[in-house]
């Protein structure tokens, strides 16, 4: 009874899960029910001892706790009810479907169902990001063919140094790829999935330029990846298994939403900080989230932040870098540190979770990096991520899943060159962030003289603004209508702080590196003509 | 003394069987509930008792920080003979000058035929294939290569790549370029599939034996299940519907749902083309099931029999089946020898599929250069033409060559016409008819006559003493000497 009930369930083994229960369970019939009430009787009426009376019941209790728990191991542990309203879309629709396909019927033209975390995505693709690409790549901005057309301002792209590599390309033509002594195979055949070791040893030193010497990168820790995103999503695979959750500061970047929780099944728990703090990292707040996790009893495997941080913009001290090590060490769980924005960095203070790692007598193995040559390199169509990781086991996971991820061999050669050129790198480095600096001045100036504040930040291509003057009412709601304004009047795309997970509302984040200097201006005259309509209405 | 006072009262036959029960069954789950607070930041398997360690060691806590238990697994090192044994190469390969008495490889279904042919196109068009003609300052040139691309693909290079699809796959048959999604290389595109028809728990069926690569492409992240369904020698290695059917039932047994099945064509490790009738059996099998099928027709292009290859694609045109449920896997590494280069194409029927796969390729997409570089080599056709031609009759020489020299062995083999690889039948050799006899053998052939060659073990045979060995990575000198290696061996018994 129990067993054929049960393996209709939604257990994905129940051979494994059965077995164990049937012997005290299923094969008790109602004569075993009267042999237990026997006893409890013999309590009652005074003829059972103390220990029968109360080892029989607990020993009940017992096993049906241990029933009970084996039944619902597999499954990931469902949301309690005191998980908050925007907790509730994350959780995959992955636990209705699987019943729902065992009730279809298995006839001819019934459709083919596509798998239910698959669902998940798909239905992910209303959020307002999205809306504005499709809108931006319907009609977009060129100041002569279409001078009304829609201008992106939503996508971290660096364009600044765009002019250095490609002289760079143009001058080294064709030696670029197949060198001068190498041979064909070299790129046509099978090399290692994780990079090849001349590439990670370009990017150990490249890595090591940008923070200006500050830490030497071990070649034999990087492994290389299609992309940051990609060496997010492989450490996530790494560190934490499906039901469990990390720790994440917000606002976050956008796609940490996909990178960390898509394939891997692993919950994201916001840590909110706040305007009045900078937006600064707070143990306060981490921990508070860390409770509240382990009331829900999902178990926390790591913490993921952004250095420089993603939107703000603001660079961690390394006073807050400390506390985050020691509040992960307290808790025996993971950082995971993207700084792939290390070159875009305009200000001073930058300082790399590698080198604090490496600074006292920290268990280093809990500290992940993530980089990318796309953000500092203005590389975005070469989609190299880098995993830099102080754990072996991570290491060699991660060696073995790049193959999921692995870069094409022409692009790596290519990078080879243009890595191992150091006269390049540093003069690239130099001057990208020296123009960088001047675009997020001039572009803050201009949002100042509209009457728009932002956070003073010091890396990252773009500057982390607070509208909120310009909201009509203070709430998400006012902060989407705003956004939308700007995408359909202003022909504006910006990211909304609420797609960054921002608590409070009016925040949204402009990229400006993808802009030129006349463009500007331009920008500002269109945010301008919004915001005097939206003073003019308050 | 409170607590014992009612369980006294029962005692004395004062208290009720509810009380009775009741208060204890209370009590224990009281006390289980706080040991379980108490315990709960760590699993029981990853700490036990560091709880309190950490809090009093400021920084330096001794409890290491544990991986998650699906990378434990994937870390450890492999006990697949298939994994060792390329391990065992690339730290003592074969060379003819450098290295001779070097393990010469037949694992790795790599084609370095015609390398030449790819090397002089390079030579000619790699400057304009990449950055655009003469680096004038034409700012598509460079901004193509490095601004953000779709990463499913440009669609320049999709449009090329259905046109050379139809060149290979079958001549009649008209790919849609938007049905297209480029990922880097065939594993990811497999993966991503995987990722897209299952979730965790459900099961793929797959006739064995099969590639030992769908091991780790489907189950590794997915936790998706690969059920074999058993080929026979004496069905000459042709799925039948009877083991496909047998498998969907023992997995329904076991209470496992299944969500589609995964086919080779041509098949590997064997390299038989799948005949027309069998493919509208499989098709008609996944449509009584509802299950979806994924067809990897990735050796599509490295024919070398006389047997004409049937894509599922060219059946589906005719109108009898469901769509829906199809998914192409294709790849440049083998039919184009460009392997290093990681392209795979997933072509679906599927939009849903369709729209998941294009969002799932920012973990796996192609870099732009390679995507340039590919828009130009897969537009010449006339160099395309040539190619595919040259490569047909280089790998149906050695075919013939080794095949050639494992008959003077005496030793059978399966007759095939399809991949780059020959499947063999070395139960002769083996000294006991079981896994453990052909382990030895395939120990003997590593370490004694240094040729790494697949076991079936590997690739899930049932029958054992069968081997896979690809050829493509040698050239013509090279096979006298595999030959003689293996007949060393031979001969020991």
């Amino acid at each position: 009874m129990t067993r054929t009930r049960h393996s209709r369930s939604r257990s994905p083994d129940p051979e494994e899960d059965s077995k164990p229960t049937t012997s005290s369970s299923s094969s008790s019939g109602g004569g075993t029910a009267m042999r237990v009430i026997v006893p409890l009787q013999g309590v009652v009426q005074g003829r059972g001892g103390l220990v029968l009376g109360s080892v029989i019941p607990c020993a009940l209790f017992y096993f049906l706790q241990l029933y009970l728990k084996r039944n619902r191991s597999r499954k990931p542990p469902p949301p309690s009810p005191s998980s908050s309203a925007e907790h509730l879309p994350e959780v995959p629709g992955l636990q209705r479907t699987l019943s729902r396909a065992h009730l279809s019927p298995r006839g001819p033209g019934g459709p083919a169902h596509v798998s239910g975390r698959v669902n998940a995505i798909l239905r992910s693709g209303d959020s307002p990001d999205s809306v504005g690409e499709k809108k931006y790549l319907e009609d977009t901005y060129d100041e002569r063919s279409n001078p009304d057309g829609v201008i992106q301002l939503g996508l971290a792209e660096n364009k600044v140094g765009l002019d250095l590599v490609r002289n760079w390309m143009v001058e080294n033509g064709r030696g670029v790829m197949l060198g001068d002594e190498l041979s064909i195979s070299g790129i046509t055949n099978y090399q290692p999935f994780d990079g090849l070791m001349e590439l990670k040893v370009a990017v150990a030193k490249f890595m090591s330029q940008a923070v200006e010497g500050a830490v030497s990168f071990n070649p034999s820790q990087i492994v290389l990846t299609t992309g940051a995103s990609a060496a997010i999503e492989m450490l996530s695979f790494c560190i934490a298994d499906a039901g469990n959750a990390f720790l994440v500061p917000t606002p976050y970047n956008p796609s940490f939403d996909c990178d960390l929780k898509w394939r891997s099944g692993v919950e994201i728990i916001p840590a909110p900080c706040r305007s009045a703090d900078g937006f600064s990292l707070s143990v306060t707040a981490l921990d508070r989230a860390f409770s509240q996790a382990k009331k829900r009893g999902v178990k926390v495997r790591g913490i993921v932040i952004s250095n420089p941080s993603d939107p703000v913009g603001s660079l961690p001290n390394r006073e807050a870098l400390y506390s985050l090590l020691d509040f992960a060490t307290e808790k025996n769980i993971h950082i995971i540190c993207n700084e792939v924005f290390v070159g875009s960095t305009h200000g001073e203070g930058f300082l790399s979770m590698a080198e604090v790692a490496e600074s006292e007598d920290f268990d280093r193995s809990r500290v992940h990096i993530v980089y990318s040559l796309s953000e500092d390199l203005s590389l975005v169509g070469f989609n190299v991520g880098v995993v830099y990781s102080f754990n072996q086991n991570v290491v060699a996971a991660a060696k073995k899943l790049v193959r999921f991820s692995s870069i094409s061999s022409p692009t790596q050669r290519v990078l080879v060159s243009l890595l191992t050129d150091t006269r390049f790198t540093q003069n690239f480095i130099r001057i990208s962030r020296e123009r960088l600096r001047k675009m997020c001045m001039g572009f803050i100036e201009g949002l100042k003289q509209l009457g728009i504040e932002c956070m003073t930040g010091s890396g990252g291509s773009y500057c982390w603004a607070d509208m909120s003057g310009l909201i009509r009412s203070y709430s998400e709601k006012g902060e989407l209508e705003l956004w939308d304004k700007l995408l359909n009047t202003a022909k504006i795309k910006v990211t909304p702080g609420s797609i960054c997970h921002c608590i409070e509302p009016g925040w949204f984040r402009f990229c400006f590196t993808a802009l030129t200097d006349k463009d500007v201006p331009l920008v500002m005259e269109r945010l301008q003509k919004v915001a005097e309509t939206c003073k003019s209405r308050s | 003394m409170r607590l014992v006072v009612p369980l006294q009262g029962i005692v004395q036959g004062r208290g009720g069987l509810i009380i009775g029960s009741l208060i204890p069954c209370a009590l224990i789950y009281f006390l289980r509930l706080h040991l379980k607070r108490h315990r709960s930041p760590s699993d029981r398997a990853d700490l036990p008792r560091s709880g309190s360690r950490p809090y009093r060691s400021t920084r330096g806590s001794l409890a290491p920080a544990r991986v998650s238990s699906r990378a434990e697994s994937i870390a450890r090192p492999d006990k697949s003979p298939y994994y060792v044994g390329l391990d065992r190469v690339s730290r003592d390969p074969f060379d003819e000058v450098d290295n001779p008495v070097g393990i010469i490889q037949l694992g790795l279904a790599e084609n370095r035929l015609c390398l030449d042919l790819i090397e002089e196109w390079l030579c000619e068009n790699l400057n304009g294939a990449m950055i655009g003609h003469g680096g004038d300052k034409d700012h598509l040139g460079i901004g193509g290569i490095v601004e953000y691309q779709p990463l499913d693909g440009l669609m320049e290079l999709k449009g090329a790549m259905a046109s050379f699809m139809t060149q290979v796959l079958g001549r009649g048959i008209s790919f849609d370029p938007s049905r297209i999604v480029l990922t880097a290389g065939a594993t990811p595109a497999v993966e991503i599939l995987c990722f897209c028809l299952a979730d965790p728990g459900n099961a793929f069926i797959v006739p064995a034996p099969y590639y030992p690569g769908f091991d780790r492409d489907m189950t590794w992240r997915t936790g998706v299940e690969l059920i074999p369904a058993h080929c026979r020698s004496a069905d000459n290695f042709i799925p039948s519907i009877s083991a496909l059917d047998q498998a969907f039932n023992q997995a329904r047994k076991r209470g496992k749902r299944v969500r589609g099945i995964l086919i080779s064509n041509p098949s590997n490790p064997m390299g038989k083309l799948l005949p027309r009738e069998t493919i509208h059996n499989l098709l008609h099998f996944a449509q009584e099931k509802n299950i979806h099928i994924i067809s990897d027709e990735i050796f599509a292009g490295s024919i070398h029999g006389n047997e004409e290859f049937v894509s599922l694609a060219e059946i589906l045109d005719a109108g009898e089946f469901d769509k829906n449920r199809v998914h192409i896997v294709y790849g440049l590494s083998k039919d184009l020898s460009l392997a290093g280069f990681r392209v795979g194409v997933i072509y679906s029927y599927n939009d849903d599929v369709l729209a998941a796969a294009k969002k799932l390729t920012r973990f796996s997409s192609v870099s732009a250069p390679t995507q340039r570089l590919l828009i130009s080599l897969l537009s010449d056709t006339s160099f395309i033409e040539r190619y595919l031609e040259t490569n047909r009759k280089r790998i149906r020489e050695m075919y013939d060559l080794f095949v050639g020299g494992i008959k003077e062995l005496g030793v059978k083999y399966v007759e095939s016409s399809g991949g780059l690889y020959c499947w063999v039948d070395m139960s002769g050799l083996i000294r006991s008819y079981s896994e453990k006899g052909e382990l030895e053998l395939w120990d003997k052939l590593l370490n004694v006559a240094k040729v790494n060659a697949t076991p079936g073990s590997a690739c899930h045979s049932i029958e054992p003493g069968w081997f896979r060995c690809c050829f493509s990575t040698l050239s013509k000198d090279n096979i006298p000497t595999v030959i003689a290696r293996i007949r060393k061996v031979a001969e020991m018994r």
